[in-house]
């Protein structure tokens, strides 16, 4: 029996595709209107910001906080249920946005992680796309 | 004070059983509850004019749903935004009433998610969607559950809340359980270890789900629905029961942002349309119908409804406020026992409505002496992330 994977994104989604792309090189991406300056994550077509603007990809750092996390102790998902105690956290990149992931590479998740502590991005390989999860930044 | 009573509650049906063992639909469900609430009411299926549906039975919503229950609407709206759904459809009653569109208009909830052995709190959200955002998260295995523990560890660490104050809200709610029946009832048929009242030190020592949330600050998966009847006023004054006014309504929806504050939810976008319309204030609530999918959800909504400043609920909670017998004249909050002790089948929304009104014509379990006004409050989707917020003020003559 094949062992259960993580739920993996489409990588041919049309508004997100781009992102996944640079996953390939270990890049970070992001879009910026070229008009308004906004921010704009996760990726779209369009800027929410300003109806006149177009969106510019930049690459992140992959550098951030921990704006806020939960450690997980009961999932009945395939993947995840043999993978607790794991830690889900929204990160705060440098440039602004604010992802979705989990924080890893720590020796305890129930102990090791809290708000406000500095993270980087770290890939996890895949065949078509790399996953960034997010490790205690080095000192 | 210039409030309009443009809409009433007239008819009201909770169904009873929280375990169907397979033996029903979610379909059956709500035409059962459909056909109890117009009862109430004093009406027949041919005195409905207007459906409201959330499609979670399936079959398109609206499309469907008329043929189901053999009805021919002027008004179908399929809005479907998650557990507020029928705050939102309460409001688009009163509109479409006030409008002229119609004059009885018909809500309905049913749901099996037990008997289905749906985990929902923690299944985590499996293969990802088509639609971007989910493209972008699912990956992390975040479970339902974890997404409101992140609201709480935010709450905590920018205020300092703790767990102990968490804590009264899900006692509060276990103490009005105990007094109702039907959720004594659901308790056992969930097979509930120890059915009884709650304390502080209960809830803080049961097992923890996703930190900092334990076991008992979360809501029953069960079985379940209801329906709701809403009437123009010419045709309320006639019912069997006093009619429950629709007094004000608000709408919102709130989502991720860069630099965004998790801590506060669309309720502060939606509470003060409803408020402002109906000419009150949160204090003035005798009742305060809070969807509690989570002891974080109610704290939050209360925060962000206006009972207190954000960052104090924790505080404010304390020492019983949301008892039924207000002893610090709080409001009484989830007076049926709530998501946590009485009825979660996914969509708990109608559920507020129910009991507000129940609470308002004198019903209650936990009767209020002398209720006079009530929030409900639902919120859909998950409050760490993407939400909706339906705020209703309802009110008797």
């Amino acid at each position: 029996m094949n062992e259960p994977v993580r739920p993996l994104p489409r990588a041919d989604e049309f508004d997100t595709r781009e992102f996944w792309e640079g996953t390939k090189q270990h890049e970070f991406r992001y879009q910026q209107c070229n008009q308004c300056d906004e921010v704009v994550f996760y990726p779209r077509r369009h800027c929410p910001g300003c109806t006149a603007g177009e969106l510019i990809w930049k690459v992140s750092t992959g550098k951030g906080t921990v704006y806020t996390y939960s450690v997980v102790r009961q999932s009945y998902h395939p993947f995840f249920r043999n993978r607790v105690p794991y830690a889900v956290a929204w990160i705060d990149l440098e440039e602004g946005p604010r992802i979705l992931s989990n924080v890893v590479g720590v020796d305890d998740p129930l102990n090791d992680v809290s708000i406000g502590m500095a993270v980087q991005v770290e890939w996890e390989e895949h065949e078509n796309l790399n996953i960034p999860l997010f490790k205690p930044l080095a000192s | 004070m210039t409030q309009k009573r443009a809409a009433a509650i007239v008819g009201i049906h909770e169904y009873p059983s929280r375990d169907v063992e397979g033996e029903i639909s979610p379909l059956q469900v709500k035409a059962e509850s459909a056909a109890r609430a117009l009862e109430d009411a004093g009406f027949s299926w041919s005195d409905v004019d207007a459906v409201y549906d959330a499609g979670e039975g399936g079959g398109m919503g609206g499309l469907t749903i008329a043929e189901y229950f053999g009805l021919r609407p002027n008004v179908i709206d399929t809005t479907s935004v998650g557990g507020s759904s029928y705050e939102f459809h309460a409001a688009h009653a009163k509109r479409d009433i006030a409008a002229g569109k119609c004059s009885v208009a018909l809500l309905t909830y049913g749901s099996t998610a037990h008997s289905n052995a749906r985990a929902i709190g923690v299944g985590g959200r499996g293969g990802a969607s088509m639609h971007p955002a989910e493209n972008m998260d699912a990956f992390a295995g975040m479970t339902l559950i974890a997404n409101y523990a992140m609201v709480a560890h935010r709450h905590m660490h920018n205020y300092g809340t703790r767990s102990e104050q968490l804590a009264e809200i899900s006692i509060a709610t276990r103490l009005h359980a105990m007094r109702n029946p039907q959720a004594v009832k659901a308790m056992e048929d969930l097979e509930f270890l120890d059915i009884r009242e709650t304390t502080i030190e209960d809830v803080v020592s049961s097992r923890m789900i996703a930190d900092p949330l334990h076991l008992l600050e979360c809501c029953m998966i069960s079985d379940g629905g209801g329906a709701v009847v809403i009437a123009a006023p010419e045709i309320a004054r006639d019912c069997k029961k006093s009619p429950v006014w629709i007094l004000g309504s608000g709408e919102a929806t709130k989502y991720p942002t860069s630099g965004g504050d998790i801590t506060s939810s669309a309720a502060t976008q939606s509470g003060p349309q409803a408020f402002g319309e109906a000419g009150v204030t949160p204090a003035e609530m005798d009742i305060a119908m809070i969807y509690d999918s989570f002891s974080i959800t109610v704290l939050t909504l209360l925060e962000d409804l206006g009972f207190c400043r954000k960052g104090e609920g924790g505080s404010w909670v304390q020492g019983g406020r949301l008892r039924y017998d207000r002893p610090l004249d709080g409001p009484a909050l989830n007076t049926d026992g709530g998501g946590l002790s009485s009825n979660h089948p996914g969509m708990r929304g109608i559920f507020l409505l129910i009991e507000a009104a129940r609470q308002l014509r004198g019903e209650s379990c936990s009767q209020v002496t002398d209720a006079k006004l009530a929030v409900a409050h639902g919120n859909g989707g998950m409050l760490g992330s993407r939400h909706s917020a339906g705020t209703i003020i309802l009110g008797r003559d």
